[in-house]
């Protein structure tokens, strides 16, 4: 238990310390690219771009912005007002985009999960069977092809052809589900490989061997002294697989017009609204550590070898 | 005494077969081994005949007799299904073509530059024959057949050009896969496409394997501090989320003058992409490098080089990861095509190579755009799809092979 929660705290102080890095590298980039947020199509008036600058404080030195802007964060959070969105503070943004990208992100990945680890379990166990290669198949087929061809073809087959799953809206699991099936699949892909890899290996080491030769039955060797060994290269993938489907949703958030964070996460780059990207860069590294840091728990729980450091 | 003579020669004779035999023995190295136990296995073996000829038809795409890849025709060629219609090089009418033909407008563009040519050689004012040099190569750049018909030839590519309108004349293969929404043939696009989605995935790759695959084994193999401030360093940039660094970085490099001062450094836009694709690859490579590593460092052999005095960098490089190459290769294979699907993604979000440049990616999203309930023009999707799921099948097919092939535990298993 002391070592957990030495390690939580140390993983907390790195946390910081990563977040104080994609603070200024994001800060220092923004800035680098010529021209700012009111720089659009629309010329303002160049009284009132004083004005809008003054608003948001980009007539100060650079150097003043990035420490009044830190010491907001630092203190209370407070992310800034948008400079794209009208009325809105980033804060309101991410407050009503985050649970909408949370459900759809963890239900993409407990299906990717499920169906990964239950596909990749069978097509090793059965090698060279007609299953495992038709597994496979399928597994290489989610992965080579891309989320949005896959999106466009599911909303072509599963909203208009077979009505099974309404356009679009949110809210219901019946809404939810088509997205995050096209999100989780080629994360099932992966999975799907990397469990099969795994059991593969595991199933060659000698204390399988023994325990077939004691006369476990085929089951309990499989599930008790195979599965955990075989699980260690698919729970260290999870880190990137969170990463994975973040970057995912942006896409899929975008076909089915789901109103999460990802749906503002390219406007707000490319429209260079400084406080909104700041924002979701600051908070998809809070989420990818918090993983990370979860990840690497159960790593250590499942191969007792692993010390958390 | 003839009986010790005939015993020693006994023995002579069975010394001298021995060492016969003992040089006729041919030590088999791990990767001739794997090589043959490869070459037993047919879908690996298929999968790579058909990467490399893959590979090969993308280097050639110049010289084969494809169509235009960007000439548009908006009036008649919109959409077209897969045909066998003849095409002639160069016969849509709004390109204004000498004869309809390329090769007409060839010939007398070849024409005119060489009255321009005798004029300047007939001139005697140096500066008069400055300028006359000046008009050529602008009207070189400008007007040539050749930049209407392709987009930004490179000197290699300019050349088997040349050889290919020499060989084929204006043939062109009919349209098989179909026209887009623009007019212009799927199949010299996709073709056109592949070179660019191909080197993607091959340098990012390779960027992604050299770095991981160093930092890994380095970790690894010392251990101790020394692994674990470089794995906090892996942890520390798990954690940035990348899209939005490359989002920033591609924004950034679109930008009129910065596209300005890196073209006068002679740096492509799209050299950039490989390499920050690359280098945002490198760290799940590094981090299964490094887990391999740290359980193979305690192993005998690494013991026994240690003992007779091999140095650190001669045991990481020369026993370590010759014996983790195994999961490096089956993590190339992941990784080439989730480049390559990166690729996709960052077209369809309209960051990624940029028109008239083509690459699978921007193919598939025009087909998803143009996917409707009404018309189906499937072509546009299941080509450009088809191409880049067949590469990546055979990727991973041939990566399962090499991987089998590799590991010696599979030995005189089949």
């Amino acid at each position: 238990m002391r070592d957990l929660l030495s390690y939580l705290f140390k993983r907390f102080i790195w946390m910081i310390l990563t977040l104080l890095a994609v603070y200024t590298v994001s800060f220092v980039l923004m800035r680098a690219v010529p021209g700012n947020p009111f720089s659009g199509e629309r010329n303002v008036p160049p009284a009132i771009e004083r004005q809008l600058k003054a608003r948001y404080n980009l007539d100060a030195p650079p150097i003043q912005q990035y420490f009044d802007y830190l010491g907001g964060i630092v203190t209370d959070f407070d992310l800034g007002w948008c400079m794209g969105l009208e009325d809105y503070s980033v804060n309101q943004v991410l407050a009503e985009g985050f649970p909408v990208s949370a459900t759809l992100a963890i239900f993409a990945l407990v299906f990717a999960i499920i169906l990964g680890v239950t596909a990749g379990v069978i097509s090793a166990v059965y090698r060279r069977s007609p299953a495992d290669v038709a597994l496979m198949a399928a597994a290489v087929l989610g992965i080579a092809i891309p989320n949005f061809v896959l999106a466009s073809l599911a909303i072509l087959l599963f909203v208009f052809t077979i009505q099974i799953f309404p356009a679009g809206g949110w809210g219901t699991l019946q809404q939810i589900a088509l997205p995050a099936f096209c999100l989780g699949l080629p994360v099932a892909a992966y999975i799907a490989r990397l469990s099969r890899a795994g059991m593969l290996e595991t199933l060659s080491k000698d204390h399988v061997r023994t325990a077939f030769a004691k006369g476990l039955p085929k089951r309990t060797v499989i599930l008790r002294h195979v599965l955990p060994g075989a699980m260690l290269p698919v729970v260290s993938y999870l880190g990137p697989a969170v990463a994975r489907v973040l970057t995912g949703s942006l896409v899929l958030e975008k076909i089915f017009a789901l109103p999460g964070l990802g749906s503002h996460f390219i406007n707000a780059a490319t429209q260079r609204d400084y406080t909104l990207a700041m924002g979701m860069v600051l908070t998809y590294t809070v989420l990818l550590f918090v993983m990370n840091t979860l990840v690497d728990i159960s790593y250590a729980i499942i191969d007792p070898r692993v010390k958390l450091q | 005494m003839t009986e010790d003579t005939h015993d020693e020669t006994l023995k002579q004779e069975t010394l001298e077969r021995i060492l016969r035999e003992s040089r006729e023995i041919r030590g088999v190295s791990l990767w001739q081994d794997a090589w043959n136990r490869l070459k037993r296995n047919r879908t690996a073996m298929i999968s790579l005949v058909c990467l490399l000829l893959l590979g090969l038809l993308a280097f050639l795409t110049p010289l084969l007799p494809l169509q235009s890849p960007i000439d548009k025709d908006l009036n008649n060629r919109r959409f077209l299904a897969p045909n066998l219609d003849t095409v002639v090089m160069g016969s849509r009418p709004g390109l204004k073509f000498e004869g309809g033909t390329l090769t007409g407008e060839l010939e007398k563009f070849r024409a005119s530059i060489a009255e321009l040519e005798a004029e300047r050689l007939s001139t005697e004012d140096p500066e008069r024959r400055q300028e006359l040099q000046q008009t050529i190569d602008a009207r070189i750049n400008v007007e040539h057949p050749f930049n209407q018909m392709w987009n930004e030839l490179g000197p290699l590519s300019w050349w088997m050009c040349q050889l290919r309108v020499r060989l084929f004349g204006d043939y062109a293969i009919p349209s098989l896969f179909g026209t887009d929404k623009l007019g212009r043939d799927l199949l010299a696009r996709v073709f056109w496409g592949a070179r660019v989605s191909l080197i993607v995935g091959i340098v990012a790759t390779l960027v992604s394997l050299i770095i991981g695959v160093s930092y890994g084994a380095i970790a690894g193999y010392f251990g101790g501090t020394v692994d674990s401030v470089m794995m906090r360093i892996v942890d520390m940039l798990y954690s940035i989320p990348f899209i939005f660094v490359v989002i920033f970085l591609v924004t950034f490099l679109g930008e009129d003058s910065v596209k300005a001062r890196l073209d006068a450094m002679g740096i492509d836009q799209i050299t950039i992409f490989y390499i920050v694709i690359g280098a945002i690859y490198w760290l799940t490579m590094s981090r299964v490098v490094r887990g391999q590593v740290l359980s193979l460092r305690t192993e005998q052999f690494i013991e026994a080089a240690r003992t007779v005095g091999a140095s650190p960098a001669r045991i990481v490089f020369r026993h370590l990861v010759p014996n983790v190459l195994g999961v490096v290769i089956v993590y190339l294979t992941l990784t080439i095509p989730s480049v390559m699907l990166f690729e996709a993604f960052l077209s369809f979000l309209g960051l990624g190579v940029a028109p008239p440049d083509v690459s699978w990616g921007l193919l598939l999203n025009d087909g998803v755009e143009a996917l409707s309930i009404i018309d189906v023009y499937w072509w546009v999707v299941v080509f450009p799809g088809g191409s880049l799921a067949a590469t990546l099948f055979a990727l991973n097919f041939l990566g399962d092979g090499i991987r089998d092939a590799l590991d010696p535990r599979m030995k005189n298993r089949d």
